[in-house]
C-alpha cells in the first residue's frame, strides 16, 4: 500500500529516458534468454507427434518422456558421470588454484613474477588449440576413454589461480603473521586462516568451475568413445544421431540437466551475484 | 619472562639499509617503548625481534640465547598488531584459544586459561561473539588476550592503539600498563605518539632513520635531550628553539637580549637556546630568559593557557597559568629561569653539555 502510494507520488520527471531504455533492453534480453528454456520445457512435455507444433503450452501435456528417460539406465549413468567429474574437478580447482594463488600472493621468491605471467599467458590460448596436444598426451599416457582423461585438463585453471591470487592479496599479512607467531605451520595457516577469509571468492570459483564442467561438451566428446563414460551433454547429443533426431527426448534430458544448475542458482544466488561482480571477467 | 638484547642489529632491503646496527639491552620485566617518526624502522626492529623479518646483520638474544635463526614460534614471544589481526571467522573464545595452539595443555586447562584471560580483560560476557560484533577496543582486548594466554617470554606491540579514538586510546593505555604491572612480562611497545611513549614506558628508545638517538626514562628524555630532534619530539607543545650567538660570558639572542650561558666549550658560536612552553611564563624571575612579542594565538585548555607570541617573524609559545588570559594583539613579555633552558649546537644539533 505504502509502496504503491509512493510510486504514484513519484513525479514523472523522476523516470528518466535512460531508465526506460535500460529497462527495455533488460526486458528484451530477458525474453531472449528465457524463450529457449521455455521451449525446452514445453517440448519435453510433448509426445513425438507434437514436437513440430510450436505451441508453447502443449495440447496434451505428458510426462512420458521423463518416465522413459529416467528409466533409461544410460541417462542415469551419464548424469552420474557428469556429477562425479564436475564435483572432482571443482574440488581440485578450489584446492589447487587457491594453493598456487596464495603462494603467488603471499610469498616472495625468485621467479615469482615469471611464474605468474606464464600462468596468466595461458589464458590467451583458446581451447581449440589445446585439444590436439591434450589428445596426444592422453593417448600416450593411456588416458583416453577414462574419467581421468576427461578431467585432467581442467584440474587446475589459470583463471582460478589468477582469481584466488587477487583475493589472497587482499588478506592482510597481519593475520598470517599472527598465526605464524602462534605456531601454525605454513600449510595450516593457509588452510585454517587464509582460506576462510576468502570464502566469497572460493564459492564464486566453485560455482564457475562446476557449471563449466557440468555443461562441458567439446573435450568430453573427443576423449570418450564408450557410451558408459559419456557425460550428460555428450550423451544427450548422441540421442540426436540415433535413427532419427528425438527432440522431445533431448529436451527432456536437457531439462533434467538444468536442474542442478537451477538448484545451485537458487541456493547460492547471493554468492553468484557477488562472484560475478568480484570476478568481473567471466559470468 | 626474559631479557632481550639487540647487538649491532642491521636490516637491509636490497641496497637500502633501514636499520643501521642498533644496540639495545632490555631488562627482564621492563616496559620499553620504541618511538620515532614514520619510517624510522620501529616496526622493522620489532618484527626482527619477533622473527617475522630476517636479520641482515648483528644478533638478537632472548634470555641470552641467540635467536637469529629461530622461527617466530620457537621464540616464545607474543605480538599484538595495529589491526588487531583477530580472525573474523572465529569466536572470541576461539581467537583467544589460538594463542595456545601449540601448547600441550589439556582441553580443560586451555579453557580455564582462556576464561582467566577473558576475565582479566573484561571479555567474559563476550566469549561466544564474533569479532564483527565487537567494538574496536574490545577487539584489541581480544588480541591482547590471545597474546596473554600463552604466558610468553615477552610481549611485542606494534602501534596497538592507533586505530582507536582518543578517549579509548587513553583507557587502553592505562589497561595495558596495569596488565604489565600485574604480569610483569617484558614488553616492547612501538608507537609514534610521544604521549603514549611518555606515559607507558619504563624506558623510551628514540629512533630516527634507522638509528637510536637516545635511550632513557621518560624524565631523562624530557630533562636531558641529547639533541634537537629528541628535544622537539618529547613534550607538547614542542620546545621553542631560538638562534643565538655565543659571546664572552653569555649568548646574544637574535630576538634581542642576552642570557648567561653556563660554562661550556662549543666548537661554534652559533647555538640554539631551547625552552619548553610550560617554563615560559609571564612572571619575571631573577635571571634567565626574557622574550617580548605580540600575542598572536591563545589556546585555552582550562588547566593552563598556551600563548603564541610573535617577534620578528618567529613564533614563541609560552604558557599563562590559571585565569590570566592575555588578549590577542597585546604586547607580552615571557620569562624562563636560567636552569630551565636548553642549549644546542646549531650545526650539529647536539646538546651542549656543561663540562
Ligand atoms: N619490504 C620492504 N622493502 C623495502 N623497504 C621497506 C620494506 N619494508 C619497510 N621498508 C622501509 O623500511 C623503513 C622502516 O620501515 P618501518 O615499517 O620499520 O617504519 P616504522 O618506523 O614502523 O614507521 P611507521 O610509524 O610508519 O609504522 C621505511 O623507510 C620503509 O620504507
Ligand atoms: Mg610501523
Amino acid at each position: 500500500m505504502s509502496k504503491a502510494a509512493s510510486f504514484e507520488g513519484l513525479p514523472m520527471s523522476r523516470i528518466r529516458p535512460g531508465r526506460i531504455l535500460a529497462w527495455t533492453l533488460l526486458f528484451i534480453g530477458g525474453v531472449i534468454m528465457v524463450t529457449p528454456l521455455l521451449f525446452m520445457l514445453s517440448t519435453s512435455l510433448k509426445d513425438a507427434s507434437q514436437v513440430y507444433d510450436l505451441r508453447v503450452i502443449p495440447e496434451t501435456p505428458t510426462l512420458d518422456n521423463y518416465i522413459e528417460i529416467l528409466g533409461d539406465g544410460r541417462f542415469t549413468r551419464w548424469f552420474v558421470n557428469s556429477m562425479i567429474i564436475a564435483v572432482i574437478v571443482t574440488l581440485s580447482n578450489v584446492f589447487f588454484d587457491s594453493l598456487v594463488g596464495y603462494t603467488l600472493a603471499k610469498f616472495r621468491f625468485r621467479g615469482r613474477y615469471i611464474v605468474f605471467v606464464a600462468i596468466l599467458s595461458t589464458l590467451m590460448i583458446p581451447t581449440e588449440m589445446l585439444v590436439l596436444p591434450w589428445y596426444l598426451m592422453a593417448s600416450q599416457f593411456g588416458w583416453l576413454d577414462s574419467y581421468w582423461g576427461i578431467m585432467f585438463p581442467g584440474m587446475m585453471t589459470a583463471f582460478g589461480t589468477f582469481l584466488m591470487k587477487q583475493f589472497f592479496e587482499g588478506v592482510p599479512d597481519d593475520f598470517l603473521e599472527a598465526a605464524r607467531i602462534d605456531g601454525l605451520n605454513e600449510f595450516t595457516i593457509w588452510w585454517k586462516i587464509a582460506m576462510p577469509l576468502v570464502t566469497p571468492a572460493l564459492s564464486a570459483l566453485a560455482i564457475f568451475t562446476f557449471l563449466g564442467n557440468w555443461t562441458a561438451f567439446f573435450w568430453p566428446l573427443i576423449v570418450t568413445t564408450s557410451a558408459e563414460l559419456y557425460t550428460l551433454p555428450v550423451g544427450l547429443s548422441s540421442f540426436a544421431v540415433e535413427q532419427s533426431i528425438q527432440w522431445e527426448k533431448i529436451m527432456t534430458g536437457a531439462s533434467i540437466a538444468t536442474l542442478p544448475t537451477l538448484i545451485i542458482f537458487l541456493f547460492l544466488q547471493r554468492y553468484i551475484v557477488r562472484g560475478v561482480m568480484l570476478a568481473g571477467l567471466k559470468g | 619472562m626474559a631479557t632481550i638484547e639487540l647487538d649491532r642489529l642491521v636490516k637491509r632491503y636490497g641496497q637500502t639499509t633501514v636499520v643501521h646496527g642498533i644496540d639495545l639491552s632490555i631488562q627482564d620485566g621492563e616496559f620499553v617503548v620504541l618511538v620515532g617518526p614514520s619510517g624510522c624502522g620501529k616496526s622493522t626492529t620489532l618484527r626482527m625481534i619477533a622473527g617475522l623479518e630476517e636479520i641482515s646483520g648483528g644478533e638478537i638474544r632472548i634470555d641470552g640465547r641467540v635467536v637469529n635463526n629461530l622461527q617466530p614460534k620457537d621464540r616464545n614471544i607474543a605480538m599484538v598488531f595495529q589491526n588487531y589481526a583477530i580472525y573474523p571467522h572465529m569466536s572470541v573464545a576461539e581467537n583467544i584459544a589460538f594463542g595456545l595452539y601449540r601448547s600441550k595443555l589439556t582441553k580443560d586447562e586451555k579453557r580455564r586459561r582462556v576464561e582467566q584471560a577473558a576475565e582479566t580483560l573484561g571479555l567474559s560476557q563476550l566469549l561466544e561473539r564474533r569479532p564483527s560484533a565487537l567494538s574496536g577496543g574490545q577487539r584489541q582486548r581480544v588480541a591482547i588476550g590471545r597474546a596473554m594466554v600463552r604466558d610468553p617470554a615477552a610481549f611485542l606491540f606494534d602501534e596497538p592503539l592507533s586505530n582507536l579514538d582518543a578517549q579509548l586510546r587513553t583507557q587502553m593505555r592505562i589497561e595495558i600498563k596495569r596488565l604489565h604491572h600485574r604480569l610483569g612480562t617484558t614488553s616492547v611497545f612501538v608507537t609514534h605518539d610521544q604521549v603514549e611513549a611518555m606515559t607507558m614506558a619504563d624506558r623510551i628508545v628514540v629512533m630516527r632513520d634507522g638509528h637510536i638517538l637516545q635511550v632513557g626514562t621518560p624524565l631523562d628524555l624530557y630533562e636531558k635531550p641529547v639533541d634537537v630532534f629528541t628535544a622537539r619530539f618529547i613534550g607538547s607543545p614542542t620546545m621553542n628553539l631560538m638562534p643565538a650567538s655565543l659571546r664572552e660570558g653569555g649568548a646574544e639572542l637574535s630576538l634581542g637580549g642576552t642570557i648567561e650561558v653556563p660554562r661550556s666549550s662549543p666548537k661554534t658560536s652559533d647555538i640554539l637556546v631551547g625552552v619548553r612552553p610550560q617554563d615560559l611564563v609571564p612572571t619575571a624571575g631573577a635571571r634567565g630568559l626574557s622574550v617580548t612579542g605580540t600575542v598572536a594565538v591563545v589556546e585555552t585548555l582550562g588547566s593552563e593557557t598556551f600563548v603564541h607570541i610573535e617577534n620578528s617573524g618567529q613564533t614563541i609559545i609560552g604558557s599563562a597559568p590559571g585565569r590570566q588570559i592575555p588578549r590577542i594583539g597585546d604586547k607580552l613579555t615571557l620569562h624562563a629561569p636560567a636552569e630551565r633552558l636548553y642549549y644546542f649546537d646549531k650545526v650539529t644539533e647536539k646538546a651542549l653539555t656543561a663540562p
